[in-house]
């Protein structure tokens, strides 16, 4: 029996974008096949791993990714330099926690001056996450929209229940936006129609069907992340075309697995590889799904995705 | 190539006797076409339908079991490419890799860690299936000894034969028949050999070559000499070229009913630093590798791993479930809050999640509610005052609280009036209405 090559051609394609400024802009998706198939397809941009800052100390992050940035924490430009400069980050997500009215409701005046400060201080292309707090994010989103004019952002969520304020100043600033549902098809598909309505380019949006950690619904995740993929590329759905987001950090540190000591749990092994291999883990995962791009926090993390990234392209 | 139902039914005896467990034979024939039954499982069928059938009905993946006893694993019999189509059928093997040139106490405390790295998790219990041992002293009688001393201190472990040495295997093989080791591997150099040893010990082989189309020969090759059970290495090591390969193999198998492909993958994964090589395994394990060789085993990798392979091999359509009863989370006492939840394992992982993040000690009753989240729940008849008042009496936790509160998820505020009248002498609390809402409201009633 001869062997014939079993490779598939698809009709639609994954969307690319870029963002961030100058010679340190980053691009994503573009590609026309299932994830890493390089023998039936073309896949033009390599996975971006972000890293995740915050604009409060991180004082629910479990130690072990606490500890690393210890000492830069305080100040979000301080932390986001340190990414910059000590991790060779790609892009940052600067998360505005404490916006939260249960993390300290600060304001969105306040907001839009921390993002003003970190990007006039890094150049390194940003994400830019509210609370995902549905209300407050509407108002901070904004502010942080038109603080960061002309630095070609990504900015999110957006979600059903706050969409339209924020994709009028995603508009009105030239941003990339995120758009996100609760682990559905037909939710993230709804979502990015009623987006696309409002005049919003979907070239310029990315799709974020919510991440899940390990052993915590990573099942979920994964599937639909790869029914995303095949209805954009063997159905050439455009809907469901634009790069994906895998939002991993939040979802895994916060897991018993990534909390628990070694002699709460000496069944478990080391805390300090057991939760470094499961933001690794969960990450990769994603990749293999359809991510393209990824929010981490630890930095011995991204390296080994980084590293698996290199091995699968 | 496939037949039909009806083209199978035309071959079979047709007399209903039901011996294979289907009520005629054309239900039988109509399963026999879409690969879920084996002919085997008619025991009347005649000699020329075999033949004719043997082929056209084999599941495109051939299924068969490494290692013996209670412990040996089925691997293979996959039916898909991903998994929300349909379940993934029989979870990777994983597997350690020794060196039998390490010194003998090394070698018996890793297949020690074998024996013992069973772990509980939702109901599951998962283990390291497997060890392989790795030909590299070149002193066949050294070999021989190491492959009886791990099989020895890891008697429950299928056993893997890394060796291409004929002459070493055949030895080894012999020493350990009765386990049934899968030798690794035949090469087209040494097919003929390989394929006697295993076809005279009746064990599984398998085969490398260079790439799927080789390795389709050589399996071409092996299954001539009389060796049916073939596992199969395209020599893939990095991450793209498992991905690749792997991808390729499952779709010729599947999609092309490609016979010299229809077998089992085994992927070597070993790397230096073990979390990275934990990563290359979650490549392997998610793209349809079937046995995953590993350079170490420590308990937070085989955790992660275990629940990587459990997550992606769960059935889509049938909801993970966790044991209905109330569960204590930190130091619980009769003072301690009671909140109540669904037994869907992703609802009560993140609710016993946030209540642990919120460090508040507390009691949360899990309702069975067949695997549904609460809201679904609530809407299915599943989760109704009637039967969170039944379910709360019969629990016994009654007595162990000094104050009857119980705080119901903020979804199903609805349920409060009616299970207050229900649950006499108990206060029903509304709770957030989502999860990450938890950690603030346990800390506001604390303080």
């Amino acid at each position: 029996m001869a062997y014939v090559v079993p490779k598939e051609s698809f009709n639609g394609k994954v969307l690319s974008l870029d963002f961030g400024k100058g010679d340190k802009a980053v691009s994503i998706g573009g590609e026309n096949t299932l994830p890493f198939l390089s023998f039936e397809g073309e896949v033009p941009n390599r996975p971006l791993v972000a890293c995740e800052i915050q604009d409060c100390p991180p004082d629910d992050w479990p130690d072990t990714v606490k500890n690393v940035y210890k000492d830069v924490s305080a100040d979000p430009v301080t932390w986001a330099g340190y990414c910059r400069d000590e991790l060779k980050a790609k892009a940052i997500a600067l998360r505005l926690v404490s916006t939260h009215p249960d993390r300290g409701d600060r304001s969105a005046e306040d907001a839009a001056k921390t993002i003003k400060d970190v990007l006039a201080a890094v150049d390194v292309p940003l994400i830019i996450l509210g609370s995902n707090h549905i209300e407050k994010d509407a108002d901070v989103l904004v502010a942080a929209a038109g603080a960061a004019s002309g630095y070609n952002c990504i900015i999110g969520k957006a979600q059903e229940g706050n969409y339209k304020t924020i994709v009028a100043a995603a508009l009105a600033h030239n941003h990339k936006l995120i758009a996100m549902s609760e682990l559905d098809i037909n939710l993230a598909k709804q979502l990015n129609i009623l987006i696309t309505q409002m005049g919003f380019d979907k070239e310029k949006l990315i799709t974020d069907p919510m991440c899940s950690g390990l052993g915590y619904g990573l099942e979920y995740t994964y599937s639909v992340m790869e029914r995303i993929r095949l209805a954009g590329l063997a159905q050439n759905d455009p809907t469901m075309q634009p790069p994906i987001l895998g939002d991993v950090g939040m979802y895994v540190w916060k897991v018993k697995e990534t909390v628990a000591s070694e002699p709460d749990v000496p069944d478990w092994g080391s805390l300090e590889n057991r939760s470094i291999a499961w933001e690794t883990i969960t990450a990769t995962s994603m990749l293999l799904a359809g991510t393209n791009l990824l929010i981490m926090r630890h930095p011995a993390a991204i390296g080994n995705v980084e590293k698996t990234i290199d091995e699968l392209m | 190539m496939a037949l039909t139902g009806v083209q199978i039914f035309k071959l079979l005896p047709k007399t209903n006797c039901k011996k294979c467990g289907f009520p005629t034979c054309l239900a039988f024939a109509m399963k026999l076409a879409q690969g879920g039954v084996e002919l085997s499982a008619c025991p009347d069928v005649s000699e020329e339908a075999k033949q004719t059938l043997g082929e056209a009905s084999a599941p495109p993946i051939r299924a068969f079991t490494l290692g013996t006893g209670e412990k040996a694993v089925k691997i293979g019999g996959e039916t898909v490419l991903f998994r929300h189509e349909k379940k993934f059928v029989n979870p990777c093997a994983l597997a350690v890799n020794i060196k039998d040139d390490l010194g003998e106490e090394e070698i018996a405390d890793i297949a020690a860690e074998v024996a013992n790295s069973e772990i509980d998790r939702v109901g599951q219990k998962l283990r390291i299936d497997a060890i392989s041992i790795e030909y590299a002293s070149g002193d066949s009688a050294k070999y021989e000894a190491v492959v009886k001393l791990a099989a020895e201190k890891a008697p429950e472990a299928a056993i893997i034969l890394n060796c291409k040495d004929a002459a070493a295997v055949e030895a080894a093989v012999k020493a350990i028949a009765g386990r049934k080791p899968l030798i690794y591997c035949a090469t087209d150099a040494t097919a003929g050999e390989m394929a006697n040893i295993a076809k005279a010990n009746s064990v599984p082989l398998a085969a490398c070559a260079d790439g799927p189309e080789a390795l389709s020969a050589l399996t071409e090759k092996i299954k001539a000499l009389g060796v049916e059970d073939i596992v199969l290495d395209s020599g893939a090591k990095t991450a793209k070229e498992i991905i690749e390969d792997n991808t390729r193999i499952r779709r010729s198998a599947l999609k092309k009913n490609f016979k010299p492909l229809g077998y089992p993958v085994i992927n070597f994964v070993l790397r230096d630093d073990p979390v990275y090589e934990a990563s290359i395994a979650s490549v392997a394990i998610a793209k349809y590798a079937s046995i995953v060789i590993l350079s170490s085993i420590e308990k937070w990798k085989n955790l992660a791993l275990f629940t990587l392979r459990q997550n992606l091999y769960t059935d889509p359509q049938v909801p993970m479930q966790v044991e209905q009863k109330v569960y204590d989370i930190g130091e619980a006492s009769a003072d301690s809050p009671l909140m109540i939840t669904t037994n869907f394992s992703l609802t009560y992982f993140i609710v016993s999640g946030e209540i642990e993040n919120s460090k508040v000690p507390s009691r949360l009753a899990v309702m069975d509610c067949e695997g549904l989240s609460v809201l679904t729940a609530w809407a299915a008849g599943k989760f109704t005052a009637s039967k969170i008042a039944q379910f709360i009496k019969e629990s016994g936790v009654e007595s162990r609280v000094s104050n009857k509160e119980l705080i119901l998820p903020g979804q199903v505020a609805i349920l409060s009036g009616s299970l207050e009248d229900k649950l006499e002498g108990w206060k029903v609390t509304v709770g957030p209405r989502e999860a990450n809402a938890i950690p603030t409201f346990l800390k506001g009633r604390a303080a």
